[in-house]
């Protein structure tokens, strides 16, 4: 996993709630076998005028003029300015591989589903949750300013505006100290292969029938 | 100190716990399905890594199969490499059962898991899969988990997690005839809304939860993640235990014994404290319909899709209007009113046994309305489709212009050939009316196996309890 320390990044807005994995992306493409490749497959139906198929060259679809992320202005979007409940419903992981492979390393909104919150730490992606009047703001002053850049420090937790107001936001200091170092969850967790396997011979003794 | 059933599962599971309250939590049951595996298997292989417990491993191919025309085996190419990648796979690591693609136990993974005893009351249940929340129906601890722990599983047999919020939801009173499990869960996410549950883990208790059967418990715990909430789930008491009896993987002899006297403690105790208690009165509930593009959207069969114009909240306002364009839905039209093109009667949240039963009950003797270019019944697994064969539903589904297909996901999320076309409607039992859930440009209206069936013969919506 790539490590995420700092970020200065072109801000695209994405205002509406309840954005939800299948839109993120969809189901026709989960039947890749791979980790890579979704991001032309992003938002793919708000995206194109067409039905997207697996395998389509997608640089020869027609493309939805007004959807944000067609815009000219948008073009190189690191970061994603979206509502609440960002990532609801299936637990494709998919989701954050399309985000990624498009581009955007951090997605600020005013809230996550859980699946798909706990997703984004594992792929070095990370998930900023700031209040709604917080983002009322940033949404008006992406909007009147084309360039718009924000800078995310999440050694010192601040979203920084261009105007220098430094906007605090809450991260667990496990994920962030993976996310600073690019940790491997599972390498940290068989640091205990010791204590997993007592426990497991214990629960084998206690509760057979779940062994068998 | 009295404890939740949470607690408990929590402190049954808990191998190590960090300071900061991150624990690594022990996994008893792993399924694994075609769609989420493969890239978890690759990153298994690429560090060199060997499944922990094999044996906690339960897997099927349902997301990508066919549910017609099986001798023709999978005809799309990539769909059929995935399934042939999960083939593969197991074959080369194992796991305690494997119900492969025609397989006469195949059939949607929490549909499967449950019939064959593989789900037991205390586990912890995870799969790279949403509606695993299913198996809360059991008193388990069992969610939902992206590929990338699904590879961690694999690996450790563990999980890293934080303990959840817990949340009572209360439902007290008998239901009304024609009111079902799912119209509880849409009535719970109408009210609570699908970011309601988030952060939480719960529990649903009160009367009506108790004289739920196992089906209608799994129909309601597989539909906590659209509340937002990774996990649901219900105490064991008889009907969990007498469900549980018996089947293939279920406990045997002198061990039996042991896990009842261990199951019997999975309720929250008397006094346990919960950070959240929500209280609903069952006999209020009317079959519920949704109407926009997110399952909060839903109101009751007699209502009428309601008029944006009279929300406040500009963000919710806003996503009113583009759900009833989606829809292609007017304000204020009463939905029983509201054409229908297709139904499907399927996926993980209404096809098990109970719910063909109910469906069938409806259709028994009445014709599909014409009107209706397909009506589509998917049983979750061979078992149940053998099951129900015996019984000769799929004679009166099939009498009443129904078509009875082979077991998997199918419609619900649309992986495989069945789906709906641009513009089309549909009355589903699936769990999700997401903008293209069933298709690009399809339009899900959820609803219960009875209100899909009486859907279905009247060409429009209807109050089940005007037929039956």
């Amino acid at each position: 996993m790539d490590k995420f320390v700092r970020l200065e990044g072109l801000v695209a807005p994405l205002d509406r709630a309840n954005v939800d994995t299948d839109a993120i992306i969809p189901k026709q493409f989960l039947k890749s076998i791979k980790r890579s490749g979704f991001g032309p497959n992003l938002f793919d139906e708000w995206r194109y005028m067409d039905i997207g198929q697996p395998g389509r060259d997608n640089s020869q679809r027609p493309r939805n003029p007004n959807f944000v992320l067609n815009q000219p202005r948008y073009q190189g979007a690191q970061i994603l300015l979206t509502r609440k409940n960002f990532g609801c419903g299936s637990s494709r992981e998919h989701a954050p591989w399309a985000l990624l492979d498009f581009g955007f390393h951090a997605v600020i909104a005013e809230s996550f589903a859980d699946i798909f919150f706990n997703n984004c730490f594992k792929n070095g992606i990370l998930p900023i949750v700031l209040p709604a009047a917080e983002l009322d703001a940033l949404f008006a002053q992406v909007e009147a300013t084309p360039g718009y850049k924000l800078t995310i420090d999440l050694e010192r937790q601040v979203v920084v505006r261009p105007d220098g107001k430094a906007l605090p936001f809450d991260v667990d200091a496990f994920r962030k100290e993976c996310l600073i170092n690019g940790w491997d969850d599972i390498g940290l967790t068989l640091r205990h292969a010791d204590l997993i396997k007592t426990f497991e011979e214990k629960r084998r003794i206690a509760q057979p029938w779940l062994f068998a | 100190m009295p404890q939740t059933l949470y607690d408990k599962l929590w402190q049954n599971h808990v191998v190590h716990e960090e300071a900061d309250g991150t624990a690594l939590l022990y996994i008893d049951r792993h399924l694994v399905h075609e769609v989420t595996s493969p890239q978890a298997f690759e990153g298994l292989k690429l560090a060199g890594r060997k499944p922990w417990r094999v044996s906690s491993v339960v897997a099927t191919a349902d997301h990508n199969t066919p549910t017609n025309h099986w001798d023709r085996g999978i005809e799309d190419e990539v769909s059929r490499l995935q399934v042939e990648t999960l083939d593969a796979n197991i074959r080369e690591v194992g796991a305690l059962a494997y119900f492969p693609f025609k397989d006469p136990r195949q059939g949607i993974v929490h549909v499967v898991g449950p019939e064959n005893g593989a789900t037991l009351p205390g586990m912890t249940v995870v799969c790279g899969d949403s509606h695993t929340s299913t198996h809360g129906a059991f008193g388990c601890m069992a969610h939902g988990i992206g590929t990338s722990e699904v590879e961690h599983v694999l690996a450790t047999q563990c999980l890293l997690q934080k303990k959840s919020k817990t949340m009572l939801l209360r439902v007290d009173g008998k239901l009304g005839k024609g009111v079902t499990a799912k119209d509880i869960a849409l009535a719970i996410i109408g009210k609570i809304g699908t970011a309601g549950g988030t952060g939480y883990a719960i529990e649903f208790g009160g009367s009506a939860i108790r004289s739920l059967s196992m089906e209608g418990r799994m129909t309601l715990c597989n539909m906590a993640i659209e509340a937002g909430a990774r996990l649901g789930f219900i105490a064991v008491d008889d009907v969990t235990i007498n469900y549980v009896k018996g089947r293939p993987f279920a406990p045997k002899a002198s061990d039996w014994d042991a896990a009842v006297a261990y199951w019997r403690t999975l309720h929250s105790d008397e006094g346990a404290q919960f950070d959240c208690v929500l209280d609903l009165r069952a006999d209020d509930i009317q079959p519920q319909v949704t109407w926009g593009t997110s399952p909060e959207m839903v109101v009751a069969i007699d209502g009428c899709v309601p008029d944006p114009v009279k929300e406040k909240d500009p963000v919710r306002r806003e996503g009113m209007e583009r759900a009833l364009q989606y829809m292609g839905l007017n304000p204020n039209t009463p939905i029983k009113a509201i054409k229908i093109d297709k139904v499907f009667i399927g996926s993980c949240t209404n096809s098990r046994i109970e719910d063909l039963r109910a469906a069938a009950a409806v259709v028994k003797g009445r014709k599909v309305a014409a009107s209706v270019k397909l009506a589509l019944v998917v049983p979750g697994s061979g078992l149940v489709k053998q099951q129900a064969e015996r019984e000769g539903l799929d004679k009166v589904f099939i009498a009443a212009g129904f078509e009875w297909r082979e077991p998997g996901c199918s419609m619900c999320l649309a992986m495989n050939a069945d789906r709906l076309e641009p513009g089309e409607r549909c009355a589903s039992t699936s769990n999700r009316n997401f903008e293209g859930r069933q298709g690009a440009g399809g339009r899900t209206h959820l609803v219960s196996p009875e209100m899909a069936a009486a859907a279905a013969i009247a060409g429009h919506f209807a109050d089940v309890r005007e037929i039956i």
